[in-house]
């Protein structure tokens, strides 16, 4: 099956605070989803995931490498972002402000359909696209604005805003971080339910390892502008290979079946990436000097790891990974 | 975490399936008039609620009402220096003449009226070129961005360190004096604090996620401008009118003052201009000069009352919360 | 005698919508050096538990019952007194930290501050109080030359550990703390976490932990407490709590964040339906029944009151049955 979308060494830059330093936020990501997949992006604050499909959408320019959707490349024109635009979705964090407080729910959702003229009846539109998104009967909540509903509706307007343009991709980010715990099982069930019903693929950005297993066939964990291990969730979920994944697994409230290792330091700054492997610096390889003693440390120091397949559908950078032989 | 204010709970509903329901009568337009008839009826009441905010009000109208009105209630020749040769100079209040007369023995009253008119008007003309001039600039700074808002910027700069006096006496002496040139120097020395202010609000708006929803919906920019940022710029900018006018009012009032109005029309400016110079205090001819003084007052203030009222009505965030569930 | 009691706690928020019950009964008891969590969602009032116990609620919110901290009644106090146990007695780490801390105010010197208010108390000085917020700065894992940071400068994590080093400036005997890792990455959340069990085990501190993932709260605390519009639902200790939760809502909430690994969860995200109720408009009989998958039709009329399941472990739900009265033998996990 041919990917839907493709990701070639897209590297995505920000100004720095002072002239010289360039903040490297995304720094060289190959990645591909196929059609009706769904991958989640995991990783903590800082680590590019949410530039990085921010930048699939045009919403933040790519500094070199490419985009290819659906097999044809994407370039910048307006045109071109344009029709891109109507094919790939995306819903956000924060489902109250991504909502325009002066405008009715109606509105919200219309408002694609409005840009891209979609044909048929706007209000037949609009009221299917809400029950699908779970907000039943449509009527009701057309003529409510954003703050007359709950946290949990309006991500479904959101969603339903997404839909209403039949996408072939969604990105999700942080779907369900600032909603109330009971309800984040309804919104996932919502999101797993639009690919089986649509057959849409969608890639969630999370720092939640738990929205993984929930939902995600696979999954990338990112850190510092690069993606440090991909492959099949459940995977990935049981057996990590990378330090990072690890040590993120070890650090989840409910697993109590790790050690925890908990990392110490704060995420390091995009504006200042480590040299050699980028994660070094908070490896608990390196710092419990099983490195040394494998003798890679001149590696981990040194050299920036490439992601090498380990099996058919696995991927992990990281000196001690190549090093065992995956 | 998630909001507080969690909207009516939703009783889980037996509904039809989805594409089940008969046709939807609903229609987005009427609802939006059904929605600005209701909210302009809740800020009738909110200022109608609010007694500071409704005497200021009432008393703008009456004002209105009798600047207008003026031809009505009192006749030009009140004005006419040669038609009040007839009568007493410095004459104190009475029945025919209500406010007394001035040094020619013209009407005071009828100077109160007419002038009220003079100064209403270039009160509200020099703040349609202020407000229009500002939000102009301000609108197109701050969405554009870049090259666009450093020249406007500076432009804006350039016209804000204009003193007003100055350019006053130069254009009365280079051109005639004239009710125009009153207003050009008010609006063209006014303009750059509302552009300032207006960019500022577009450049906060411009962050709002729903902005970027936008975007990734696929919106154009006059989309953007329209739909998103005029709206939530738009009662700034109201709030800024109320309180443009009485600035320029007072202004008017001072050029006036100075002697660089017309000549041939009478404001509240002029009248206590000419007061002050035929020695209406020495006098103590009070009917000479209070009524125009206290007009002033009462409209400035008035204003203000009002437009802060307004901007308080129309920004939630400025009310005082009475209670707070966080 | 306990260092916090809550007797029947209401607190009812005057608007003008009317009255609005956040809280409708709540009881619960604090031992020193003891480690309680507070489980709920938006509007389940438990942030308003947090702010009755220092009197920090909007003037003219009714509080009914009765809040003894150390035997003391809060709303009792003098106003002199009430001031000298803000702080010294009970402190409050506050969620959201980015707004918690004066945007334009060095940490260093908000920590300072706090010091010098209770300085009488604390018999410390100006230069005293500045060692001691090195010292608090260390103790939380932070440079101590961070004092001289504003908050913007620090990410969301330093934040938070200057809140919690904010609290305990004045050596609190109870710290509460409101949602402190809800808005910070995995890592950093177990980093805060580590932090607050470390300086529990260290200074003896009580600690009332309020949030909204129970899998935390397992973690930290010895016994739980789950809020449901504004009374607790279940309570117990926190492993039994976790593991065998009686009350229909107790058991989302434990379900709502997976455990990784768990293949009933795996491509199966539970959830509840519907929304947190508005407290200022409650359904009839328990709160909770709109939205219960096993409500039975007495629960639109009754409100069921906390029962026991077993030692120490209470639900408020009409399909719990006390043990003496228990015929069937379903096994309770203990």
């Amino acid at each position: 099956m041919s990917d839907l979308l493709r990701l070639r060494d897209v590297h995505v830059t920000f100004p720095g605070g002072s002239k010289s330093t360039v903040v490297r936020a995304v720094d060289g990501v190959d990645l591909a989803v196929a059609a009706g997949e769904v991958l989640a992006l995991v990783g903590e604050s800082g680590c590019g995931k949410t530039t990085l499909i921010r930048s699939i959408l045009g919403l933040e320019p790519i500094a070199s490498g490419s985009v290819e959707f659906d097999g044809e490349p994407v370039t910048g024109s307006r045109r071109a972002l344009r029709d891109l635009r109507r094919r790939v979705q995306m819903i956000f964090q924060d489902p109250s402000g991504a909502l325009n407080p002066r405008q009715t729910i109606y509105e919200a959702v219309a408002e694609g359909i409005r840009i891209h003229g979609v044909p048929g009846r706007e209000v037949d539109l609009v009221a299917d696209a809400l029950s699908r998104a779970g907000l039943r009967p449509a009527e009701r909540y057309m003529s409510r604005y954003p703050h007359e509903v709950s946290g949990g509706q309006r991500q479904r307007v959101l969603i339903a805003g997404a839909m209403v343009l039949q996408p072939q991709l969604l990105l999700a980010d942080e779907p369900v971080a600032s909603l109330d715990a009971s309800i984040r099982g309804e919104i996932l069930a919502l999101m797993r339910s639009l690919v089986d019903d649509t057959g849409i693929s969608i890639v969630a950005v999370t720092h939640d390892l738990g929205l993984a297993w929930n939902i995600a066939d696979r999954i990338a964990v990112m850190y510092l502008g690069r993606i440090v291990e991909i492959g099949g969730a459940e995977e990935v979920l049981a057996d990590p290979q990378h330090p990072y994944t690890k040590a993120l697994l070890s650090v989840v409230p409910e697993a109590d079946r790790m050690e925890q290792q908990i990392l110490v330091g704060e995420t390091p700054d995009p504006a200042a990436i480590p040299g050699g492997c980028r994660f070094h610096p908070r490896c608990p390889v390196v710092a419990s000097g099983e490195a040394e003693r494998l003798g890679i440390l001149d590696q981990c120091l040194g050299v920036d790891p490439a992601l090498v397949d380990t099996a058919p559908d696995r991927a992990v950078a990281c000196h001690l990974t190549v090093t065992r032989g995956g | 975490m998630s909001d507080v204010t969690s909207g009516p709970a939703s009783e889980p509903v037996v509904d039809p399936a989805p594409g089940d329901h008969p046709p939807i009568a609903y229609s987005p337009r009427a609802a939006a008039w059904a929605r600005r008839r209701a909210s302009f009826a809740q800020l009738a009441r909110s200022v109608r609620s609010d007694r500071i905010a409704f005497g200021g009000l009432v008393v703008l109208v009456l004002f209105i009402v009798m600047a207008v009105a003026a031809p009505l209630i009192s006749s030009r020749s009140g004005l006419s220096a040669v038609d009040s040769v007839g009568n007493l100079a410095w004459a104190r209040p009475s029945w025919e003449f209500p406010m007394g007369t001035d040094h020619l023995g013209r009407s005071v009253a009828a100077q109160f009226v007419w002038g009220a008119r003079v100064s209403l008007f270039v009160g509200f003309a020099a703040t349609v070129l202020t407000v229009g001039i500002g939000s102009f600039v301000g609108i197109v700074a701050g969405f554009f961005g870049g090259w666009t808002d450093s020249v406007m910027m500076r432009l804006t700069d350039w016209f804000l360190v204009i003193p007003f006096l100055p350019l006053a006496i130069v254009l009365a002496t280079v051109l005639d004096r004239s009710l125009w040139n009153i207003v050009f120097v008010i609006g063209v020395t006014t303009w750059p604090a509302t552009a300032r202010l207006v960019r500022a609000q577009v450049l906060t708006v411009k962050q709002r996620l729903y902005v970027d929803r936008a975007r990734a919906l696929g919106a154009s920019r006059t989309h953007i401008v329209g739909r998103h940022i005029l709206p939530n710029v738009a009662p700034l900018i109201l709030a800024n009118v109320t309180l443009a006018v009485p600035i320029s009012i007072l202004t008017e009032t001072t050029l006036a003052f100075l002697g660089l109005a017309d000549p041939n029309q009478t404001s509240w400016g002029k009248t206590l201009e000419e007061a002050f110079g035929a020695g209406a205090i020495s006098r103590n001819a009070w009917w000479y000069y209070l009524p125009a003084g206290l007009g002033i007052v009462a409209v400035v203030l008035a204003f203000t009352l009002f437009g802060r009222a307004l901007e308080e009505i129309l920004d939630p965030r400025l009310r005082k919360r009475s209670r707070g569930q966080r | 005698m306990s260092l916090l009691e809550l007797r029947d706690l209401r607190v009812t928020y005057r608007s003008e919508r009317g009255d609005v019950p956040a809280v409708r009964g709540v009881s619960l008891t604090i031992e020193r050096g003891q480690t309680v969590g507070l489980a709920g969602e938006s509007g389940c009032g438990k942030s308003t538990i947090a702010g009755a116990v220092l009197r920090l609620l909007p003037k003219g919110t009714l509080v009914e019952g009765s809040i003894l901290f150390d035997g003391e009644d809060v709303y009792e106090m003098t106003p002199g007194r009430l001031r000298a146990v803000r702080w010294s007695g009970a402190a409050i780490v506050f969620q959201g930290a980015l707004h918690s801390l004066n945007p334009v105010r060095r940490v260093g010197s908000q920590i300072e501050e706090a010091i010098m208010l209770h300085s009488a108390d604390l018999g410390l000085d100006r230069s005293q109080a500045r060692r001691r917020v090195g010292e608090l700065l260390e103790r939380v894992g932070l440079r101590v030359d961070r004092a001289r940071s504003y908050p913007h400068q620090m990410s969301g994590g330093q934040r938070q550990r200057v809140l919690i080093a904010l609290a305990l400036a004045c050596e609190p005997d109870l710290l509460i703390a409101d949602e402190p890792t809800t808005a910070l990455d995995v890592m950093v959340q177990a980093q805060v976490l580590a932090l607050l069990a470390d300086l529990q085990a260290d200074r003896g501190l009580a600690l009332l932990f309020i949030t909204h993932d129970l899998s935390v709260l397992n973690s930290v605390c010895e016994r739980l407490m789950v809020m449901y519009a504004g009374r607790v639902v279940e309570e117990g200790p926190s492993r039994e709590l976790f593991a065998d939760p009686r009350h229909p809502y107790g058991r989302a909430l434990s379900q709502a964040f997976p455990t990784i690994g768990d293949r009933a969860s795996r491509m199966h995200p539970t959830g509840l339906p519907g929304d947190p109720p508005d407290p200022a408009a409650l359904p009839s009989g328990c709160a909770f029944h709109p939205r219960c998958d096993v409500a039975i039709d007495e629960c639109s009329a009754l409100d069921v009151a906390l029962r026991d399941v077993n030692a120490g472990h209470r639900a408020a739900c009409v399909h719990v049955e006390p043990p003496n009265k228990r015929v069937t033998n379903k096994s309770v996990t203990s």
